[in-house]
């Protein structure tokens, strides 16, 4: 088993990063470089975790192919999507629902053969060229009626596309209109695709429309001790049943996921929880905050991926709620499930150990992730986010010094005050003090960097050239990002995980995940396909030629 | 076929000054069809007698795909065709999608073909440029020259250096040409003089300078063109004359807007010369 590189073998050694930056940055004009000289950053790890500054949740600039989405996406797509009794009606040309038809593969499970379930389905008013110029309010008020008619949903929310803003269609309005005749909840998102910097926009309107009209619904407390919410898991490929059952051994009380295998019910209710638990930062922290300054509930960050992480989320959950017999309880369910995913781990750490991955992807699996590839003994020499913030990557202590750019102040901040009759602080100050001398911090996220090697490679929003460019400068094992990567990065003979979508696998959460990640990597780092992507006859030409002039 | 649009602030007396130059032409027997391109379909209303005409867009979104040229035209005074492109109403929609929507519909119709033996095509398009759809007339050679109605009012003056920067822009790429500015007189002081050097220093002239007379009022009332309602009136000659100037017009440039400093200067120079 070799833990470390091969350092007599040319073929394994990377460049320093140093000499890959300049690469990157080479082909560049000068203002290019020196925009993205600010956003390519080598890391380094100082005393107390303080890592060098990154430029991030900055415009693309013109010309570069961005990895990101839009603000649509980014609402409808990430946020809102994997609710499954939502109605969720996209007000644009068709295309605009078409092709967010829930590709992610987020999952869901109706509770028995009479719940909802509309994730199947995909809502659009069909925008036609009459709607954009006589306006379109006439017909998504028609497309709610008719949603309402054939599904009787508890509730429809609206989503507007590009030219929705564009021609000013007040779907506010329309949505007040027909919550006021249908009697169910409506209500509607402006996260036309234009706004913001990235699809991170959408995630914050998408944040502030679920806060104002659904959270806070429902103040009936059903029970149980330890009452949980789950933010910012969004069960692709089933990673919320995962948790969810870990939840469940470990005898914890989930009121709330946003938004994986979700109800509005449970969005309604999630105010009554004693604990926000953030996975995705990104794109949920907006909720946590407003949940805690307007209920009293404290978050903390967890992170369900790695089965170390997974264990040490759990831990902390209970060190929270402080409660002998719940800490047993967790105590149990980690040695239950640890045994099998030693064995695994064990297995492919052989065949794995050294190996390099990339990763390009999200606002926080770049990081999540990393924890994993640790695991199998597998290396991250270079990560980075699509549309995170620099809070992402150096932590939240660095909030403070971020400069509000315009692009950030056009995405509506809401002004959050506690409730007069429903804030209650969950925890004294003593017990809050007292926890957070141990290993339990609130209201923080340390970042990607700090967790990263000295000498790694941290690249915001990366290029598709950049892409390419790493794949030639380090020659990594695996790489992680989205389906846009994705044939690019094949078809240059890297094996390519998909973590928007995990390609057709899954769940990579929680213990039972790990051994699923485990396994699947192995199979594609170790795969013999992709030495033969040369036809042999390239390799061993039998008969060769030369031009005349050579 | 001459492709002739007229812009000008809102108010400014655009439909009214196209509308009697137009029943000038039609008098001189000429082939006239006029496109109304304001949301509110009152650029033929002095033509067609009232306001009768169905619009492009109402007969699009009532008909579907199935619109004859015959449903969206209407012959007006002397056999004018009239053609009004509609929108909708206000603070609703995009009134520019739907001038680009009907424009091209018009086209696809044959309104333009060889074997209609039109003259003259004229567009009367609302108030300034405000966006990409109401400056359809003169992108892609839809419309070749463009006369500006202008008043010696400082306000229709400032839009109609803007309107040049719009014609500027697309000059180059459509071919299009300023032929003149008409002033339509509110009896400002030192009125001709002040239009006659903001067109010098616009690079054009000012073609015709049409007095202000209450029978325009009396004739709009009676929803008449002044050639129609009182054809012997001195006002009805003048219209006769702009429309003879327009047709005999050989001056067609590339404004030179000016700038915001310069045209208050010429404001102050004559305003205050009074």
């Amino acid at each position: 088993m070799s833990e470390v590189l091969d350092t007599n073998n040319p073929e394994t050694l990377t460049p320093p990063p140093e000499v890959v930056k300049e690469e990157l940055l080479a082909k560049y004009p000068t203002k290019v470089a020196r925009k993205r000289a600010k956003q390519i950053v080598i890391n380094e790890v100082g005393p107390d975790c303080t890592v060098p500054e990154i430029m991030a949740n900055v415009r693309t600039i013109p010309g570069i192919i961005t990895q990101r989405g839009c603000t649509y996406a980014g609402c409808k797509g990430v946020v809102l999507g994997p609710t499954r009794d939502i109605v969720n009606i996209t007000h644009g040309p068709i295309g605009c629902g078409f092709y967010s038809w829930l590709t992610r593969r987020n999952q869901t499970r109706p509770a028995g053969p009479d719940d909802f379930n509309f994730m199947t389905y995909c809502f659009s008013t069909d925008m036609q060229e009459e709607q954009i110029i006589f306006g379109g309010e006439k017909k998504l008020r028609q497309a709610i009626q008719e949603a309402y008619d054939l599904f009787k949903p508890k509730a429809i929310a609206v989503f507007a596309t590009c030219p929705v803003g564009l021609i000013g269609d007040d779907i506010h309005a329309v949505c007040r209109e027909m919550k006021e005749k249908l009697g169910i909840n409506i209500f509607a998102f402006s996260c036309e695709g234009y706004k913001g910097v990235s699809q991170s926009a959408g995630h914050h309107i998408a944040n502030n429309g679920i806060f104002t009209h659904v959270v806070g619904l429902d103040d009936s407390v059903n029970g149980g001790r330890f009452r949980i919410n789950l933010l910012g898991e969004y069960n692709i490929g089933g990673d919320a049943f995962e948790i969810e059952r870990l939840f469940e051994e470990c005898g914890l009380n989930l009121v709330a996921t946003f938004s994986g295998n979700s109800t509005i019910d449970q969005f309604a209710n999630s105010h009554t929880a004693d604990l926000n638990l953030i996975m995705c930062h990104r794109s949920i922290n907006y909720v946590a905050e407003m949940m805690e300054t307007k209920f009293g509930i404290p978050w903390i960050k967890v992170n369900f991926i790695g089965a170390e992480a997974t264990a040490k989320s759990l831990r902390k959950i209970a060190a929270y709620f402080d409660d002998p017999e719940l800490s047993a309880r967790v105590e149990e369910v980690i040695a239950r499930e640890m045994p099998a995913v030693e064995a695994v781990r064990a297995e492919v750490h052989e065949r794995c150990a050294g190996k390099k991955a990339m990763l390009f992807v999200g606002g926080s699996r770049a990081h999540h992730y990393q924890e994993l590839f640790r695991e199998m003994g597998m290396e991250t020499i270079a990560a980075g986010y699509e549309f995170a913030h620099r809070d992402d990557y150096e932590g939240r202590r660095v909030l403070p010094n971020i400069k509000v750019d315009a692009d950030s102040r056009n995405i509506e901040e809401l002004h959050v005050e506690p409730d007069p009759q429903r804030f209650t602080p969950r925890i004294t100050p003593e017990d809050l003090a007292r926890l957070a001398m141990g290993d339990l911090t609130f209201k923080d996220y340390e970042g990607m960097m700090p967790t990263m090697a000295n000498g790694s490679l941290v690249v915001d929003d990366i290029s598709q050239y950049e892409t390419e460019k790493l794949i030639e400068l380090y020659r990594p094992d695996i790489i992680c990002a989205g389906i846009k990567e994705k044939y690019v990065i094949q078809k240059s003979g890297v094996p390519m995980k998909q973590l928007h979508s995990y390609d057709y696998s899954g769940p990579y959460a929680g213990f039972q995940g790990a051994i699923n990640f485990y396994q699947e990597i192995d199979r594609m780092v170790n795969s013999k396909v992709w030495k033969f992507l040369k036809a042999p006859w390239q390799e061993h030409p039998e008969l060769t030629a030369h031009y005349v002039w050579e | 076929m001459r492709k002739i649009a007229i812009y000008g602030k809102g108010g400014i007396g655009k439909s009214t000054t196209t509308q009697n130059t137009v029943a000038g032409l039609a008098e001189m027997g000429r082939k006239v069809m006029v496109v109304g391109c304001d949301p509110k379909a009152d650029s033929t209303r002095l033509l067609l007698g009232g306001l009768a005409q169905r619009s492009v867009l109402d007969t699009l979104r009532e008909e579907g795909e199935d619109v004859d040229l015959e449903d969206i035209r209407r012959l007006g005074f002397a056999s004018t065709i009239c053609v009004e492109s509609g929108g909708p109403e206000p603070g609703v929609g995009c009134a520019g999608r739907g001038i680009i929507t009907s424009i091209n519909l018009l086209e696809q119709l044959g309104a333009y073909a060889s074997t209609e033996n039109l003259d003259y095509v004229f567009y009367d398009v609302l108030g300034d440029v405000v966006c990409g759809g109401f400056a359809m007339p003169i992108r892609e050679g839809k419309a070749q020259e463009i006369y500006i109605v202008v008043s010696g009012e400082m306000m229709a003056m400032y839009a109609a250096n803007n309107i040049c920067k719009g014609i500027v822009k697309f000059a180059e790429a459509g071919g299009v040409r300023l032929g003149g500015l008409i002033c339509n007189s509110r009896k400002v002081d030192n009125e001709r003089e002040m239009i006659e050097a903001l067109a010098a220093r616009l690079g054009t002239q000012m073609i015709h300078f049409v007095p202000r007379d209450n029978i325009v009022q009396r004739a709009e009332i009676n929803r008449k063109t002044v050639i129609d309602y009182d054809p012997s009136h001195s006002q009805a000659d003048e219209y006769r004359t702009l429309a003879r100037k327009i047709e005999a017009n050989e001056m067609f440039v590339i404004p030179k807007p000016l700038s915001t400093d310069d045209l208050e200067k010429l404001l102050i120079e004559y305003g205050l010369a009074g």
